[in-house]
């Protein structure tokens, strides 16, 4: 992989330690590491878990059949157990890429910030403090649970990730603060603005008519992002329209036979589990397609931001961008299809998120490159 | 920074911060306190039916398909305010790159920034009013401006990178 030189300007837009370049990397491990746990979380636990779900679901009809309201308590604290297990699964997994997406989203409006350098350093550390505690709270909920809690319904695993959930929105509010000096022409703003230096190599938030024109690996990701984005609001649109109602319908109804079944036909109990489970994983295919076409759109989007600090050559670049890309569209297109042609599906599903997770961190090793090589250059200027 | 770039970051940074609030908010007083009615209630349908009290299984039932409803929306409403909040600062920090008009650019980031707010708040008054249609209107107003503002946007990045565009 061969490199190109480093421009000044470059190093003036990404300093060493600075809040830009924190979050920067901050925000793609958090991506990273959030995608990661989502695939682990699809292979090992989510077909298991709604498997488990099922047979106690099966177990508590078995129970009505019988007439014993105890063992369907006993089926439902299994139930409940099982359906926190994966809700807070699926939080942690949704949270910390979600963090991720903001921490770049504030990187790109470092320049206009007007708080001084150390002020931003410590909100880029408090934010990344936040978007990490966040989800391993939210992950250890259901292993803490009530343990040593003063709180009837909170236990402490709650109050971690609400309490980094907090530092979150207050680093968010200090940054609107900074925007809003910058925009009201605070005097910190120009002096902020005069540290970095002039406007920041591809920080759009600084474009000026004398920046390079976008390379081809920003337009692809840019606009590849955003019909992307489109694709999940249309097909988010079809979903509310022809299946949201007609599910949450259907769903009353399977219940309603489950029971009347236990009550007066057992044998047809099991086959109504069945129906109630095929409608769960029906619904969150369609929701995880929605939302996974969506969110890699945002993705593509941010990391044409990044591009020009990926130091590595052209044609790599564009290997991890059409890489990212085509993992975008694979993955909720084959999510969606998991239904309807099986678990071979629901595995090139699984493929296309490890493509955009290889893209990442390709992505991140030429980012990691291109801060070495500009602290490199700045240690041999006088 | 041109205006409709201020509509667009401005606007999604407070969007963003009020999905928090709203979310924070809805994690300490309401989200356990709705998830032990939805288990509970569906457990009393169960509870009721294996003690061969059918009517109080069905009114269970019924509690549980509303409970949900309920919940499913107030979830949806945290994820998507936050999510085009998050969309509407990117591309407030891209917009340069759409090859529109200034005054284009404005309305395309106006009608974005109305549509983030208006369609999730039509879905929350769904589980005000169950059935309302001025909700389900607010709903697919809300969602029809996004999409559109998403289409003129990807076409704007388009005419970008066509010969001749901007």
């Amino acid at each position: 992989m061969a490199t190109k030189a480093v421009s000044s300007p470059m190093i003036a837009g990404f300093p060493a330690m600075s809040a830009q370049r924190l979050l920067v990397f901050g925000g793609v491990a958090l991506i990273a590491g959030g995608m990661i746990f989502g695939e682990i979380f699809a292979v090992f636990v989510l077909h298991q878990n709604g498997g488990k779900t099922g047979e106690a679901l099966l177990a508590a009809t078995k129970a009505v059949t019988a007439q014993n309201p105890e063992a369907v308590k006993q089926a439902f604290v299994s139930i409940g157990g099982l359906l926190e297990d994966r809700g807070t699964k699926v939080d942690t997994h949704v949270h910390m890429t979600d963090a991720g997406y903001l921490a770049l989203l504030l990187a790109l409006v470092q320049s206009s910030v007007a708080l001084s350098a150390p002020r931003k350093r410590f909100l880029a550390k408090l934010f990344l403090l936040g978007g990490t505690l966040l989800p391993i709270g939210i992950f250890l909920i259901h292993y803490v649970g009530l343990a040593y809690s003063p709180f009837p319904v909170i236990g402490w695993a709650s109050i971690l990730a609400d309490s980094a959930g907090a530092l979150l929105i207050v680093v968010l509010t200090a940054e609107v603060w900074g925007l809003w000096r910058h925009f009201r022409g605070q005097p910190e703003a120009v002096a902020s603005m005069s540290h970095v230096g002039t406007a920041a190599a591809g920080c759009p938030a600084e474009r000026s008519s004398a920046d390079p024109a976008p390379t081809w690996e920003e337009r692809a990701l840019l606009g590849g992002g955003t019909v992307l984005v489109l694709l999940g609001f249309l097909y988010g649109a079809w979903y509310a329209g022809k299946n949201l109602y007609e599910q949450e319908a259907r769903e009353r109804n399977i219940l309603s036979f489950m029971l009347d079944a236990a009550v007066k036909t057992p044998d047809l109990s099991g086959q109504f589990v069945n129906s109630y489970g095929m409608l769960a994983a029906e619904r969150a295919v369609q929701i995880a397609a929605h939302s996974h076409i969506i969110e890699f759109g945002l993705l593509a989007m941010l990391l044409s931001f990044v591009q020009r600090y990926v130091f590595l050559n052209a044609v790599w670049k564009r290997r991890w961008v059409v890489l990212l890309l085509l993992g975008s569209l694979i993955l909720p297109v084959f999510v969606w299809l998991e239904l309807k042609v099986g678990l071979v599906a629901g595995g090139i599903a699984d493929v296309g998120g490890l493509l955009v997770v290889i893209a990442l961190i390709g992505m991140l090793a030429g980012m990691l490159r291109y801060s070495g090589s500009v602290d490199a250059l700045r240690g041999a200027q006088p | 920074m041109s205006r409709d770039r201020k509509v667009l970051i401005f606007g999604g940074l407070a969007l963003a911060a009020f999905g928090m609030f709203y979310g924070l908010h809805y994690a300490l007083f309401v989200e356990h306190q709705t998830l032990d009615q939805l288990g509970g209630s569906l457990a009393t349908a169960f509870v009721s039916a294996a003690e061969r009290k059918l009517p109080e299984s069905r009114a269970a039932l019924d509690r549980y398909a509303a409970i949900r409803y309920d919940y499913v929306r107030q979830v949806d409403v945290h994820s998507h305010w936050i999510g085009l909040a998050m969309l509407m600062i990117v591309f407030g920090a891209a917009f340069d790159r759409v090859a529109f008009s200034g005054s284009i650019k404005f309305w395309i980031a106006l009608a974005l920034t109305i549509g983030a707010i208006v369609f999730p708040l039509g879905v929350i008054l769904q589980s005000v009013s169950h059935g309302s249609a001025l909700a389900s209107a607010l709903a697919i107003l809300g969602s029809g401006l996004v999409i559109m503002a998403l289409a003129a946007t990807a076409l704007g990045f388009a005419r970008q990178g066509a010969p001749g565009g901007a």
